[in-house]
């Protein structure tokens, strides 16, 4: 069995795809996995070359027949997602975006004149890259929100790790605290919270840690741009301390990361400051594993 | 005027424009919709006057009554619930694959064997900021999604009369949708990197699908650096300003911090000219 490290942060652009596309560089042996198929950006570094390419099918949408519909109002006034309205010609039409596929109009409709209809919410992929495989993700913008998607493309880099004997897998995970978090932290062996050092990074450290907390799951904390605030620094490693959470290591704020990027080189191998800090962090989360 | 200030990914300085647009605006509402995350309050510092619990509808099941005939679990397109008949005669009700759709109690042939309940899902926080009015939606740890907390945040609090700066969460998937939906102007905000770039192109797809109007904001704007300025130019967006890379406001922003007074002359411009462009 395959040991999944996945790195997560309470809000984006903390600096997680710097590490996790960081930690790719070092960890050999392993299946890189992009499951913030939101705002997917691992491919960018890791510049993949795509091998394998599916659809990804959505949950079903409701769509009313207008030949069917005899206009009795009840699905409009079922939803509880306003999905239904009337338009200008007076024909009652589903909001695609809005409908929640809960089937409920079409359980309730007297004439049978809503159809569920397969839509797609995206695709994923299997690619090669110089770093390994790796399988992502990219959910069609307005989609709805990617947990299921998540589940998928990890499930396939389990699969593909088990078949070729691959010792890691290397989720770079979605921000927040909601669904597509909750389905990427689901099954990994260890979670590296990435913060800043300001009292959003802190707030939002405290909720994500209370999440795989109540999933019983295993959490360390990494502070990026460190020196931006070394109070608030400070107070996020005595906060870890006191919740008895590893505290991994600490990344410089360096203008370096920022041009790495911009050059699409991956920080640990264009940063000395990130590639210490980086080999730091890795041991340490290598032997909570 | 409703503007709504988004970003295709977070840590792009959304919060760092939505509060400095509140802020600049004479007579502004802020509603804080990042609800897994929201930061507003930081840079605001509101004094919150009341906290308005959020509640769902979700079913309870009297076994009493219930006959264990599935059709609630049929109904069910989430798998929210789990009907175990003879001999143990349960259901089993999951909350947090639960969205609260009705479909459930609509089925239900025995009258009092699933009756819907509100539970607390998330709360809101009211009050305010300065002339700011300020309100806050925050999902309780472990819900799944703040899309229907974002929609009635918006029905309950949205004031017409006044500018409401809606700040958005991040990414492009549905509660990003309910933010923006039906707002006069969305402002995106970007800053000039490649994954920048990449996630602003996902936001201009979905304002363009949803047919909204709108412009860019660059954070983190270097002279020397023009990858957000030429996709903007080849997509015909106007770029409505650029706020510099400075150490100095990411040192501000970690202690909650932002220079508000030295750049208000300019977000009121900002302002006018979104004006202009509704």
């Amino acid at each position: 069995m395959s040991k999944e490290l996945v790195v997560i942060s309470g809000k984006g652009g903390t600096g997680k795809t710097t590490l996790t596309a960081s930690l790719a560089s070092v960890i050999k042996n392993k299946v890189i996995v992009d499951a913030d198929a939101d705002a997917a950006n691992m491919y960018i570094l890791m510049k993949p070359e795509v091998k394998h390419k599916e659809l990804f099918k959505g949950n079903p949408k409701a769509v009313i027949n207008t030949d069917r519909c005899i206009k009795c109002d009840q699905c409009r006034q079922l939803c509880r997602f306003d999905a239904i309205y009337v338009n200008s010609d007076g024909e009652y039409v589903v909001d695609e975006l809005k409908c929640d596929s809960c089937k409920l109009c079409q359980i309730a409709c007297p004439v049978e004149a809503v159809d569920m209809k397969d839509v797609y919410s995206g695709q994923w992929y299997e690619s090669e890259t110089a770093y390994g495989i790796m399988v992502h993700a990219k959910l069609y913008p307005g989609a709805e929100n990617s947990g299921n998607l998540v589940t998928m493309v990890k499930h396939r880099a389990h699969l593909i790790a088990d078949e070729k004997n691959i010792e890691y897998i290397l989720v770079d995970g979605s921000p927040g605290i909601g669904c597509p978090v909750i389905s990427t932290i689901s099954g990994a062996n260890f979670v590296i919270i990435v913060t800043e050092p300001t009292v959003s990074g802190l707030h939002d450290l405290k909720r994500v840690k209370k999440l795989c907390d109540s999933f019983k799951i295993k959490s360390g904390v990494v502070v990026n741009k460190y020196d931006l605030n070394s109070q608030k620094t400070e107070e996020i490693e005595e906060f870890a301390k006191r919740e008895g959470m590893p505290f991994l290591g600490r990344i410089p704020f360096d203008k370096c990361v920022v041009d790495a990027i911009v050059n699409l080189q991956i920080p640990y191998e264009a940063c000395d400051s990130v590639k210490h800090a980086v080999d730091e962090i890795l041991s340490k989360a290598m032997e909570l594993l | 005027m409703k503007i709504a200030v988004t970003s295709g990914k977070g840590g792009t300085g959304k919060t760092t424009i939505a509060t400095m647009l509140a802020k600049a605006a004479e007579n502004a509402q802020y509603l804080d919709c990042d609800a897994e995350e929201p930061n507003g309050k930081f840079f605001l510092k509101p004094e919150i006057e009341k906290t308005i619990p959020y509640t769902e509808l979700v079913p309870k099941i009297n076994e009493d009554r219930c006959t264990f005939c599935e059709k609630c679990a049929d109904a069910c397109a989430y798998k929210a619930l789990v009907v175990m008949g003879k001999p143990l005669n349960k259901v089993m009700f999951f909350d947090e694959l639960c969205h609260s759709c009705g479909a459930c109690a609509y089925v239900c042939p025995v009258e009092g064997a699933l009756v819907e309940i509100e539970q607390e899902v998330g709360l809101f926080n009211v009050g305010k900021a300065g002339n700011i009015d300020f309100v806050e939606g925050v999902l309780n740890i472990g819900e799944a999604s703040a899309t229907r907390l974002i929609a009635t945040m918006k029905k309950r609090f949205m004031n017409d009369k006044k500018t409401v700066i809606l700040d958005s969460p991040p990414g492009t998937s549905c509660s990003v949708v309910e933010t923006i939906d039906g707002v006069d102007f969305v402002v995106l905000v970007s800053e000039p990197t490649p994954f920048g770039l990449s996630d602003l192109r996902l936001t201009v797809e979905l304002v363009r699908d949803m047919g909204l109007p709108f412009g860019i904001v660059i954070n983190k704007a270097e002279k020397e650096n023009s990858l957000i300025d030429d996709y903007a130019k080849k997509e015909n967006i106007e770029i409505l300003y650029r706020l510099e890379f400075s150490r100095q406001i990411a040192e501000g922003y970690s202690k909650g911090i932002l220079p508000f007074d030295k750049y208000a002359g300019d977000f009121k411009k900002v302002l006018k000219r979104i004006e202009e462009l509704i």
